[in-house]
């Protein structure tokens, strides 16, 4: 029974460093967010909102690349998109997170578990 | 419309949209695809914000969430197996399938999930006995319940993992969170307490909803212009839900909003079904 509460007391206080992980990775990305907005707002506001057509990957906005090479140039719509892509790194890293954790616990299981599921996110991520 | 007053209107409807997602626990990715359609947006365009909007509420409700203790994170990170495959599945799809059978299938899977909010939680109390395969992956666990903890056991794990395979793909396909059918497998299948049930699905959605954002980011399906207002509006609107949740009276309000759930349902099955896509 120690054993047991002992346990659970360990996945508490990962369970609430996980959360405090997710809220400060979505404030964060939610701040660049509003920083690219304001930037293309300034930039693009008078100009007419079409989205009606679907265009693809022809942006640019799809690749890391293009992101980053947008976000260089200050263009406000790639900054959004740097803040979109922290966000999505914020539950990845929720998982990468859980696998130290759970290898700390000596919950060996659940290590692999969570890295089952990090590698599933990386192939959609990196490979897809 | 310019771009600002677009981005005014789009936030506006995301904060209502966050806001009664959160408020009602029926999340706001099934509302906001309909009402961005409705707004003009392309489906594909629509279903990519809505998905980036599901990463941030469940992350930012996460935290609130877990300090009371009720989530399992064995089962949640078990059952993500499941759900990043089925929203790979699903988001293969999408990038397949046309526009219009994504809306008819939104609108049927609109019309289930208010029929399931009508009685969301099985009865409260129920003893069922441990199973070896749930006792084996170490599922069952405990909650702080009326000043005590209370012990509860996991069954049907295949099962569960199944139906959760199904909520992925749904969420993969049409850019939700699949919340509904989520907690439907832990609570009906797995037969896991409600509030431990509802907890551990708003924190497995984020991490499902990842899984098939890396393929809506190459097919270029989130475009930041719209995706802008989308999630600030929703982001705002979800955190401002949730702290009022305690002390709202939401049962009215479930019935309406499952009442625009239905009509916005069968709006989107007429515009999937009769081409007025």
């Amino acid at each position: 029974m120690e054993m047991s509460t002992n346990e659970n007391w360990n996945d508490k206080r990962m369970d609430i460093l996980i959360g405090r992980l997710l809220r400060a990775g979505v404030l964060f990305s939610a701040f660049i967010v509003a920083i690219g907005g304001i930037i293309y707002l300034v930039r693009y506001g008078d100009s007419l909102a079409d989205y009606r057509v679907f265009h693809g990957e022809s942006l640019g906005f799809g690749t890391v690349e293009g992101v980053v090479r947008d976000t260089l140039a200050l263009r406000g719509r790639g900054i959004i998109q740097l803040g979109l892509l922290f966000l999505i790194a914020t539950p990845v890293a929720r998982v990468a997170f859980s696998i130290f954790g759970f290898a700390r616990e000596r919950d060996y299981l659940y290590a692999v578990v969570a890295a089952v599921v990090l590698l599933i996110l990386f192939y959609s991520l990196f490979f897809y | 419309m310019t771009v600002v007053e677009f981005s005014l209107v789009v936030c506006a409807g995301s904060v209502i949209a966050g806001f009664l997602g959160a408020l009602t626990g029926l999340g706001g990715g099934g509302l906001l695809v309909p009402m961005l359609i409705l707004l003009g947006v392309d489906i594909h365009y629509a279903i990519g914000a809505s998905l980036v909007s599901v990463i941030a509420t469940s992350s930012g409700a996460a935290a609130a969430y877990v300090r009371e203790g009720f989530s399992n994170i064995r089962i949640g990170m078990f059952l993500e197996i499941a759900t990043t495959t089925g929203a790979l599945a699903g988001a293969t799809l999408a990038t397949h399938v046309s526009g219009r059978a994504i809306a008819t299938v939104l609108g049927l899977v609109l019309i289930g999930s208010a029929y399931l909010s009508r009685n969301p939680r099985s009865k409260e109390e129920r003893e069922v006995p441990q199973d070896p395969l749930a006792t084996k992956l170490r599922m069952n666990g405990s909650f702080p319940d009326q000043g005590g903890t209370r012990e509860y056991n996991v069954q049907h794990v295949p099962a569960g993992f199944s139906l959760m395979f199904a909520a992925g793909a749904l969420s993969g396909l049409l850019g939700i969170g699949s919340g509904a059918m989520k907690v439907l497998a832990m609570d009906r299948a797995m037969k896991i307490p409600f509030k431990v049930s509802a907890t551990t699905s708003n924190f497995m959605i984020g991490v499902t909803a990842a899984a098939s954002a890396g393929i809506y980011l190459s097919r270029g399906y989130i475009e930041p212009g719209l995706s802008m207002p989308v999630m600030l509006g929703v982001l705002g609107g979800s955190l401002v839900g949730t702290r009022v949740l305690v002390k709202a009276e939401v049962k009215w309000l479930r019935r309406v909003f499952s009442v625009v759930i239905v009509a916005l349902g069968i709006e989107m099955l007429y515009k999937g079904l009769l081409g007025k896509l």
